[in-house]
């Protein structure tokens, strides 16, 4: 049997003829040019959202929660829901900014700071619910140990502590990555500006940065710790959310299954996050040269094995309620595909389980509409779980003469779409006047970056010297 | 400002591409300066080994921070759950190491990434509010598209013209002498 071997090159990760000069301009043109009215109008309609969250939060610290639908089973509803779905989807600017890092993974660079930005704003508005959601918001600074005029300190036994550390260090060590990232972009807008405010705004930011090698030497070493720092960190703060469920006794929630599975699905539903965010966003900025279809193809792949794992998760609850012979936990099974929330578990089912299974099609991986359409739909499908999990393994576990159906309120539904609002209001002031991409990191995956492809000679520039070498082997007889 | 009253910070030599300034690098280097710096819009391979540095020490900062917080948190924890205030939980034992994980391990990650952060730019010295290099125009090239050499009047071996000379004989494009305004 004879083969040719033919040597297929990976596609370029910055599409188009760009030189370094040019990556700079595509970059640094927005933070530096006069603001489009079509942003006015997004951040107008943002700001409306904030205030109305804003108003929703004011009334429940006024009248407390109460006016939410919680009832007496149900004691956790849309906040906690709200918070493991933001939460998640924060997940996966980590993921592409700590996890690809570590396996050199180039094309994340097209969307590490895009997604960074995405994974703080999202932590931001997760972290309101479970602190609004204590009821006296003015004693939240019990949750942190303090030596106090009570002498009480809080326990640290308790799940629901561990998670004020593990979503305030997330929070505090991704925002530190997102910004030691960003300070050479600083520099770049700072060299660019002209404005003055401007200039001294961004030479603040920049901390005097000039791209000295004896810099970048430690801050290399800076950036990759931090990613490893990062990586684990990431992980477990799923894990230990999921524990708030886990380490309780109900039916439904104590499972061995839930951090790997939180996890798979913070995942999956952060990646479908960035691919809306981005599909928009590159389109608006002219940025399809380095958001590309490639890029989509590999989050696609992605969204794809995260949304299998998370549907085998579903199957392996089933299976360990039939293999555990433990009545309630087949009963809350049970309840779920037929009980009072199956509308709830159906949607679920769909989105999470039958959709990603459209992604193993290349040409599905490849269109853009089809994406954009299954991102939100992935979104969608992982508020149902995260409802699924709260409210119907709650409001129908041991005593069937306790239980009781939980429906929202009007309070719990401006709330959540408040958070949009948000989210919304810092992701156009970080499209604005940020560098929505890493320019320096872009620059560091062209061919061009790398003195070995060029010639030793003239010292041009050569686009043959990043092939690999093809060594011609001898027949041996 | 006349020339008398400016005192010479150095000399800067801009080079074409990532290689050329990786060449030059290791030709000052050869020529056995000390004091100087390349400066790049990205980190280039192997410019490294070009420069001859030395490991960034950055890594035993991070140990420090990472052990620090480890180090308190178990301490606080003990401290608190142990001595301070007991609380009786469905009769668990009061110092009971495996719910200390989650806490110690946050807490660990927390002090350790501020380390790494802050021992970064410590390192670097940066903030730094005024360098001369920026009184040179090409020099903001530097964070867009532009390589640079940069060899500093304050090293033993350092004359102007002989600085030029060494930049003109690996092919600077441009060659400037750096002065300190203050």
């Amino acid at each position: 049997m004879s083969t040719d071997y033919k040597y297929v090159p990976e596609p370029a990760l910055v599409k188009g003829d760009h030189s370094f000069g040019s990556i700079t301009d595509l970059i640094a043109k927005t933070p530096l040019s006069p603001t489009p009215k079509l942003w006015y109008l997004a951040f107008g309609l943002a700001n409306i959202l904030l205030i109305t969250l804003l108003g929703a939060i004011g009334y429940l610290v006024w009248d407390g929660t109460g006016i939410w639908g919680l009832n007496n089973p149900a004691g956790w509803g849309w906040a906690i829901i709200n918070f493991v779905w933001w939460v998640g989807i924060g997940h996966a600017g980590t993921l592409i900014s700590a996890i690809l890092f570590l396996f050199r993974q180039g094309w994340r660079t097209a969307i590490n700071r895009f997604a960074e930005a995405m994974t703080i704003f999202a932590v931001m508005c997760a972290g309101i619910f479970p602190a609004i959601h204590v009821g006296r918001i003015w004693v939240i600074y019990w949750v942190f140990p303090i030596p106090n005029s009570m002498a009480a300190w809080p326990n640290f036994s308790s799940p629901l502590l561990w998670d004020v550390f593990a979503v305030s260090t997330y929070f505090t060590v991704s925002l530190l990555f997102w910004y030691v990232g960003l300070i050479p972009d600083f520099a770049t807008l700072r060299d660019k500006a002209k404005n003055k405010i401007a200039k001294i705004s961004y030479g603040i930011a920049s901390l005097g940065w000039t791209g000295s090698f004896r810099n970048w030497w430690n801050y290399e070493k800076a950036y990759m710790i931090l990613a490893g720092l990062a990586t684990p960190l990431v992980l477990s703060v799923h894990t230990i959310v999921s524990f708030d469920f886990a380490v309780s006794v109900i039916p439904g929630w104590h499972s061995t299954i839930f951090p790997p599975y939180f996890v798979a699905g913070a995942i999956y539903s952060g990646f479908a996050m960035v691919l809306t965010l981005m599909l928009i966003a590159r389109k608006i900025y002219g940025l399809e040269d380095i958001m590309n279809i490639d890029i989509m193809e590999k989050m696609n792949l992605v969204m794809m094995i995260t949304g299998n794992l998370v549907a085998f998760a579903y199957l392996m609850e089933g299976f360990i309620a039939w293999y555990s012979g433990y009545i309630y936990e087949q009963g809350i099974f049970w309840l779920y595909v037929v009980g009072p929330y199956a509308w709830g578990f159906w949607i679920l089912m769909f989105c999470n389980v039958v959709t990603p299974q459209f992604l193993w099609f290349k040409k599905i991986r490849r269109n853009v509409a089809i994406t954009f359409v299954i991102s939100i739909i992935v979104n969608i499908g992982m508020w149902f779980e995260r409802f699924m999990i709260s409210v119907a393994s709650l409001s129908t576990d041991f005593m069937p003469s306790a239980w009781d159906y939980y429906s929202p309120t009007f309070w719990d539904i401006i709330t959540y779409v408040g958070t949009f609002g948000l989210f919304f209001t810092f992701f156009l002031l970080f499209l604005r006047f940020l560098p929505m991409v890493a320019i320096a990191e872009v620059k560091g995956v062209m061919p061009q970056a790398d003195p070995h492809n060029y010639d030793e000679e003239t010292n041009e520039f050569d686009i043959e010297k990043t092939k690999p070498v093809v060594v011609q082997q001898e027949q041996t007889v | 400002m006349d020339a008398e009253n400016k005192q010479i910070y150095g000399v800067l030599a801009e080079f074409r591409n990532p290689k050329e300034l990786v060449d030059a690098a290791s030709s000052v280097k050869k020529s056995g300066y000390q004091d100087f710096d390349t400066y790049a819009p990205f980190p280039i391979h192997g410019m490294e080994k070009a420069m001859g540095l030395k490991k960034s020490p950055l890594g035993w900062i991070v140990l420090g921070g990472a052990l620090t917080g480890m180090i308190g948190a178990l301490a606080l924890m003990i401290w608190v759950m142990g001595y301070e205030y007991p609380m009786n939980i469905s009769g668990k034992p009061f110092i009971n190491f495996p719910i200390y994980v989650p806490i110690t391990f946050e807490i660990t990650v927390l002090l350790a990434a501020f380390a790494a952060t802050f021992g970064m730019l410590a390192l670097n010295k940066l903030p730094r509010l005024y360098n001369p290099l920026f009184n040179v125009e090409r020099f903001s090239k530097a964070s867009d598209d532009g390589f640079f050499v940069h060899i500093e009047a304050s090293d033993d071996l350092f004359s102007e013209e002989k600085v030029k000379k060494l930049f003109q004989d690996n092919g600077a494009t441009h060659i400037e002498t750096v002065y300190d305004s203050e």
